[in-house]
């Protein structure tokens, strides 16, 4: 299989909740290696398109393809070429590190010698192969948080979605995190990700802003800055959903 | 009578089985002020609400609210104080309205007797007060659970994480809310794991591993930034942060929004970082001293913390 | 303190679940137990034992086997032969005839006719010895309009379970089991539910006492406790013919007491749990299970093995169905269940006692 260089491609996403309309006629596109930010307000809707990017609910209408696979027919394919982790998306408390990895390299049907190799590669990356054999209660959480992003990218996903990956972790972790995410993107898996705090916004190469169901601005932090005349993302964000709320 | 304290904490100390949640925490917090604890998750931000709310007993350490101490004199404290768990803690299942009725019923007042201290916020979810608490959106539940807390006209009041996971938009207009309370005379008591909002307190004590590292005001926090503060960017960003990392007695460099913040152990000449970094093939490279925010703090604060504790 | 008990039952009005479990199961399970239990029979086998073989005993015997509701299995000659024909399992009744029958009725003597019935099956046993002896005093008027009725003695005799134990025990045992179910398991979780959501937090950090939030809590449920009961109660009455023997009020007032029983046995468990899922658990193995195996309900306590005859005493269920039959069935007054009353009322006291106790006015970490 030749890997394409666009790895989700959404056109003209529209769901609608009986009369609500979540997302209302999405366009974007994702390029391999990308780290793509995906911010909003509270009930903007982007939650709603993260699920139906991740195959876990039916679009109402639209052509969406995620790693090459059709959100509609192929959301089993698609759940093995995506990798997910959230702030809520915890590893196991009671069971070790290595176990932690087996499991979920298990569920995506790599061979135990796979598991073995890629557990250990992770955990040099991490620099946590000390920690391999300790429960996972015991290690602190920012290390957790990392883990979760290994596991997330163990099978070698095309696209990682991460949902709020750092919330309410400390700043000096919070920044290690996003080496990860450079790195990650670096050997080619497209990140996808949302988060809270606008400086993260910075460092993503593209960020898409929703509001009220639709994408109100879609560019580089850079170009957006100039655009809306501001001194930083969290200007932007807030002068867009600013202008929706006085509208509501 | 002179006026007791809002709060104070005495080494206050708290584990849970083996694990130290609370490493003698000592505070005081004046009558009226905006005062807020800003750390990550497991810094024992909760902790502490829960042990000056009186649900918890400290191991060891005392700590008092208006003078009353938390566990002999916790009813008392009880009616004075106004408390918002950091989860959602209303009832789903009831209306806006209903929630708000209980919640006052509970304090044995009514709506009408301080709607003017909810006035601002409840204005704004009114339209929807017979929707139940279970179906309105995270602000909304927001300005709700605030809404709840207020009802029976706190003296002290304590907000554990009210902002969390919540949009910038939401918690811009929620610390603007809470600077009205303030001019109405409660004493507000906030924690947040969002470093920025630190600026918007009266006085802030940074908190990391069930410490706390520095108590001050959030602009004494910032004049007391040791070392000079310089921010770079470059073409490639990537490499940019490694390339300043190699710099001999670098202190700190991480990146901060669009560029990195670095701090050299010694007054570094920003020449010698620029000629350093263009014989690393660096181009365009920006370099200029900036003021400090509450973030950098902490993070010199923790690597300071990190390098005196070998743990 | 009203708005207290207003927001509960809101929860309850609210979720159709609670609902469904407070009000469609005890109409389910009253139903379920009824119709278990046979209202009809129809070809019921009997066996006949003629001694008299005469005119009115031979139109007697016709009379049975032509109404439909019996056939004829067996034709018995020796009274010794009763015991081991109901042995091989088929016949349920055999109608036994002394000699000279017909000429003692003739003579205006009196006269006897045995119903022997099986009453392994007791509602059954009651319904087939009813129609027949039904069937036979209505001959019995028939052919002598004046002293039929005093001269034909019919004599019951119910082999296997004489004191036809199950008949209507269904009813005080399903009342039982509900009030349990109800009052415990749903107190137990809808406390346990404030704890999940966080919002026993705010309720601690106000100036509520912990006996106002016991109270605010539980008193919705009593009331819908009790309105459950007396459902149970009337469908009893009018479905199933159950009778009320003895004084309505003493059984009202006395399961208004085992309802404050099994609410603060309810209390007492959401102390010691944090979730829903844990109250839920433990109320279903800590009461609902004994309560149905140990309290008499389905298990007669007396062929139970003797260390779980002694535990069934530590059961307030087994004492509360002692009570309702005494009541129900044997119409007795307080004379007679005043000891089981104590009982319930010191079991009471001190589940209240330790769950205000255990009820911590803080967070338990």
């Amino acid at each position: 299989m030749t890997k394409a260089d666009t790895v989700i491609v959404v056109k003209d996403l529209v769901k609608k909740f009986g009369s609500f309309v979540a997302n209302d006629h999405l366009n974007f596109e994702v390029k391999r290696g990308e780290i793509f930010g995906f911010l909003g307000a509270n009930g903007a809707g982007k939650t709603t398109a993260i699920k139906i990017l991740c195959g876990l609910q039916s679009p109402t209408s639209g052509d969406i393809k995620v790693a090459g696979f059709n959100v509609y027919t192929q959301t089993n394919k698609i759940k093995q070429h995506i990798g997910y982790m959230s702030q809520k998306f915890s590893l196991y408390e009671d069971l070790t590190v290595s176990e932690n990895f087996r499991f979920y390299g298990g569920i995506y049907g790599l061979s135990n010698k796979l598991i073995r190799e890629r557990t250990k590669t992770l955990l040099q990356r991490l620099d946590l192969e000390h920690a391999a054999n300790k429960v996972l209660r015991d290690i602190p959480l920012g290390w957790k948080q990392k883990l979760a992003f290994s596991v997330a990218v163990m099978h070698n996903p095309e696209v990682v979605f991460l949902d709020e990956p750092t919330g309410g972790v400390d700043p000096i972790t919070r920044r290690q995190f996003w080496e990860l995410i450079y790195e990650e993107a670096n050997r080619g898996t497209t990140i996808f990700v949302t988060t809270h705090y606008m400086d993260e916004a910075e460092y993503c190469q593209r960020v898409s802003i929703m509001v009220d169901g639709r994408i109100e601005a879609l560019d580089s932090p850079k170009k957006l800055k100039e655009t809306y005349q501001a001194a930083s993302m969290n200007e932007v964000f807030i002068r867009l959903a600013r202008a929706q709320k006085n509208t509501e | 009578m002179k006026q007791q304290p809002a709060v104070v904490a005495n080494d206050l100390t708290k584990s849970y089985k083996s694990q130290l949640a609370l490493k003698k925490v000592s505070f005081q917090i004046e009558n009226g002020e905006l005062f807020g604890f800003i750390g990550p998750d497991g810094a024992g931000k909760t902790t502490l609400f829960h042990l000056l709310t009186t649900l918890l007993i400290p191991d060891t350490g005392s700590a008092s609210v208006r003078g009353f101490d938390t566990v002999a004199d916790y009813a008392a404290i009880r009616k004075i104080v106004g408390y918002m768990p950091g989860r959602f803690s209303l009832y789903q299942d009831l209306t806006v309205e209903e929630n708000l009725n209980f919640f006052a019923g509970i304090f044995n007042t009514t709506i009408a007797e301080n709607y003017h201290l909810i006035e601002d916020i409840y204005k704004q979810i009114e339209p929807f007060k017979t929707r139940r608490a279970g179906k309105l959106s995270g602000g909304m539940k927001q300005k709700l659970a605030l809404s709840c807390a207020l009802i029976h006209k706190p003296e002290v009041l304590f907000l554990d994480e009210p902002t969390t996971g919540v949009d910038a938009v939401s918690r811009m207009e929620f610390w603007e809310m809470l600077r009205k309370l303030k001019q109405q005379g409660i004493t507000i008591v906030v924690s947040t794991p969002y470093m920025d909002e630190a600026a918007l307190c009266d006085r802030v004590a940074l908190m990391q591993n069930g410490e706390i590292m520095l108590t001050n005001t959030p602009q004494r926090i910032v004049d007391g930034f040791k070392g000079e503060l310089l921010a770079v960017s470059s073409d490639n960003m990537f490499d940019l942060l490694h390339q300043l990392e190699n710099i001999p007695d670098t202190a700190a460099a991480y990146r901060f929004g669009d560029r990195i913040h670095y701090v050299s152990e010694r007054n570094i000449d920003p020449e010698i970082i620029q000629k350093a970094l263009a014989s690393s093939g660096q181009k365009n490279v920006v370099i200029e001293p900036i003021t400090p925010v509450i973030e950098d703090c902490f993070i010199m604060l923790m690597k300071s913390k990190s390098k005196n504790d070998p743990n | 303190m009203k708005g207290f008990i207003f927001k509960e039952f809101m929860h309850i009005f609210r979720d159709l679940r609670t609902m469904v479990i407070l009000f469609g199961m005890p109409i389910a399970q009253v139903l379920l137990f009824g119709f278990a239990i046979t209202n009809e029979i129809n070809n019921a086998d009997i066996a006949i034992l003629d001694q008299a073989k005469d005119v009115a005993s031979t139109e007697i015997t016709n009379k049975l086997l032509s109404s439909g509701y019996f056939r004829l299995h067996e034709v018995i000659d020796d009274p010794n032969q009763i015991e081991a024909s109901f042995e091989k399992g088929t016949i349920k009744e055999v109608v036994v005839f002394e000699p000279h029958f017909a000429e003692k009725l003739q003579n205006g003597e009196k006269t006897t006719i045995q119903l022997i019935t099986d009453a392994s099956d007791p509602n059954t046993a009651n319904l087939i010895n009813n129609y027949t002896a039904g069937i036979i005093r209505d001959y019995a008027m028939k052919s002598n309009p004046n002293a039929g009725r005093t001269l034909v003695n019919v004599e019951t005799t119910m082999l296997y379970n004489p004191e036809l134990k199950g008949v209507f025990m269904f009813v005080p045992g399903t009342i039982t089991v509900l009030l349990m179910l109800v009052s415990a398991m749903m107190t137990s979780i809808s406390i346990a539910r404030e704890k999940e959501l966080g919002t026993m937090e705010v309720l601690l950090v106000s100036p509520l006492k912990p006996s106002q939030i016991i109270i605010g809590k539980v008193l919705p449920y009593v009331v819908l406790s009790f309105i459950n009961a007396l459902l149970i109660l009337v469908l009893a009455y009018t479905v199933f013919a159950m009778p009320i023997q003895g004084s309505l009020l003493l059984l009202l007032l006395q399961t208004i007491l085992f309802i404050v029983m099994a609410l603060s046995l309810g209390i007492f468990i959401s102390t010691v749990s944090n979730t829903q899922q844990t109250a839920m658990l433990l109320s279903m193995f800590v009461l609902m299970l004994p309560t149905i195996l140990l309290s008499g309900f389905i298990f007669p306590i007396e062929n139970m093995p003797l260390p779980l005859q002694i535990f069934s005493n530590i059961m307030p269920s087994k004492w509360f169905i002692i009570i309702v039959k005494n009541i129900m069935l044997k119409g007795l007054g307080m004379g007679y269940v005043w000891k089981e009353t104590l009982i319930l009322i010191g079991m009471t006291a001190l589940f209240i006692l330790l769950s205000v106790k255990k009820f911590n006015i803080r967070l338990n970490k």
